[in-house]
């Protein structure tokens, strides 16, 4: 245990480490809340679909995440290039414990960057619709982390090179973004895109949230839960298999 | 008699179609500092990374200290410390973190800790850097918090994959002085390999020579010389391994060192 918390340890003196790292994964979401909640929330207003900012906040959220639990897992993949994981793969400690510090160090990360930009949104004019449900919403949260962390850590162990994370970065991770209900009600879209986003885990994601944070949901919070959890258990399993395969 | 404290016994390891070690078996005594060598792509990472636990022999038997390196993982690798060829630093942690970090993946007590980290990074002389961050380290200093790093659990072998590499003279002799001390006073064994063959000559106490994956000698450096006919150990190690630069078949070995190995040959000609 003292190893996982070692590690875990290691990953969050990091992150406070690295001001630039910080900021640079929060540019994004702030831009995309400016750009798309208010640019695109005029006329989703005049289509008479509600408030777009209100909406579109979990969908944010879950993209922070998404986007810093796979980055994270970059850290694997740093360790092997650069060398610190010979350090660790010699050490008489399991192969599955290195890991779950790593990718919990990874999830925790992430669930600080998603609390950022519930923080900032705040300041754009977001209002949960019960506060007492943002704990809930936060506990959901940390599971998606923890999902996404994982996720992140499989990929990394399965690639060799920085130009090989970014392909399966660009190829993997925006779709998931793109092709989920962060960003459009999936009531009233084409029943093509309707379909792949019903596939993707990270609709639930977006829409467990959105339920606590605006009471709004598409496929129900029990039927979210149940994907999340199973993600993460398949997520988790994946991370190991791959973390296990690597070979120095 | 002394006793064995590294020995293999027909180790094999092939990768696809080629074979990086070719069936060898060598042992290394209590105390011994026993020095690796070999052209690269010889086999020399191949087999540290075997005894290491870091690759799982084809076939054959790795012991460490009387643990088998296969069946008894965990055990294996409390046994020894190494230091790699590549860094393996932490760069984005200070000295003593790094240090911390070891002793918890190694579960040395926490009354322990503090004390022999002090104890190893005032020898390494960097206990007053033990704040700064290993990014801010230059190459000297960053191979000798390694050095300490690999002793921090009291190992009964120190493996040392081209220590020396890229080390200025006044570094390279400050550590092989320790190197020694270290198994004269408290009995360690070293395991190192090296492409500087005046250092092999100077500090080894016995030399292996792989070539193609295979041990073509072993002895000292009077019975290689003896064997080969030659005066010194530079030109028996030419006279085994032949004149000629090899391919890098082995994908841990490549530092531009065929380049070196070229040059130093086509000087001896």
């Amino acid at each position: 245990m003292e190893v996982v918390y070692a590690l875990w340890l290691r990953q969050i003196r990091r992150y406070f480490r690295s001001g630039s790292r910080i900021l640079g994964t929060l540019g994004q979401p702030i831009l995309l809340l400016l750009a798309l909640g208010y640019g695109i929330g005029a006329i989703y207003e005049r289509a008479g679909a509600g408030d777009y900012l209100q909406f579109l906040v979990p969908g944010i959220i879950t993209q922070t995440v998404l986007l810093s639990g796979v980055f994270w897992g970059i850290i694997i993949l740093m360790d092997k290039r650069f060398g610190f994981l010979s350090e660790l793969l010699v050490a008489p400690v399991s192969r599955t414990k290195i890991l779950l510090g790593s990718a919990l160090g990874g999830a925790t990360i992430s669930i600080m960057q998603g609390s950022l930009v519930f923080i900032l949104s705040l300041f754009l004019g977001f209002k949960p619709y019960d506060w007492l449900l943002v704990v809930p919403a936060l506990a959901v949260l940390a599971l998606t982390c923890v999902a996404l962390a994982c996720f992140g850590a499989a990929i990394a162990s399965s690639v060799n090179d920085f130009q090989g994370f970014q392909g399966i970065n660009n190829l993997l991770v925006m779709p998931l973004f793109f092709l989920s209900s962060a960003l459009y009600p999936l009531d009233s879209v084409p029943t093509v895109l309707r379909v792949i986003s019903t596939c993707n885990p990270v609709s639930y994601m977006v829409d467990a949230l959105r339920f606590l944070l605006i009471n709004q949901t598409h496929f129900g919070l029990t039927k979210d839960l149940i994907v999340i959890g199973i993600t993460c258990v398949v997520a988790l399993a994946f991370s190991v298999n791959r973390f296990n395969r690597i070979q120095m | 008699m002394a006793q064995e404290i590294i020995a293999t016994n027909n180790v094999t390891k092939r990768f696809g179609d080629i074979t990086a070690v070719d069936a060898i078996s060598f042992s290394v005594k209590k105390g011994e500092i026993f020095a690796f060598l070999g052209p690269n792509g010889a086999g020399k990472s191949t087999t540290i990374k075997m005894l290491t636990t870091m690759l799982r022999p084809t076939s054959g038997n790795l012991h460490l200290a009387g643990h088998n390196v296969t069946k008894e993982r965990d055990a294996a690798r409390k046994t020894f410390g190494i230091v790699f060829q590549d860094p393996s630093l932490d760069e984005e942690l200070s000295a003593y973190e790094n240090m911390d970090l070891h002793a918890t993946l190694y579960g040395i007590p926490k009354p322990q800790r503090l004390k022999r980290i002090q104890k190893l990074l005032e020898l390494v002389e960097l206990w007053n850097r033990k704040d700064a961050m290993i990014k801010t380290f230059s190459g000297g200093m960053r191979r000798r918090l390694e050095i300490a790093r690999g002793l921090l659990h009291e190992p009964h072998i120190l493996f040392l994959d081209e220590p020396t590499l890229g080390l200025d003279t006044q570094t390279r002799n400050l550590m092989w002085d320790y190197v020694k001390r270290l198994s004269d006073e408290k009995g360690m064994t070293i395991f190192f390999t090296t492409h500087y063959l005046d250092e092999a000559e100077a500090v080894a106490e016995r030399i292996a020579i792989i070539d193609h994956g295979k041990i073509v000698a072993s002895g000292t450096t009077p019975e290689l010389c003896k064997q080969t006919k030659t005066k010194s150990l530079e030109a028996a190690y030419l006279k085994l391994t032949g004149s000629t630069t090899r391919d890098d078949d082995d994908s841990g070995d490549n530092n531009g060192l065929n380049f070196k190995m070229a040059l130093r040959n086509t000087r001896l000609r």
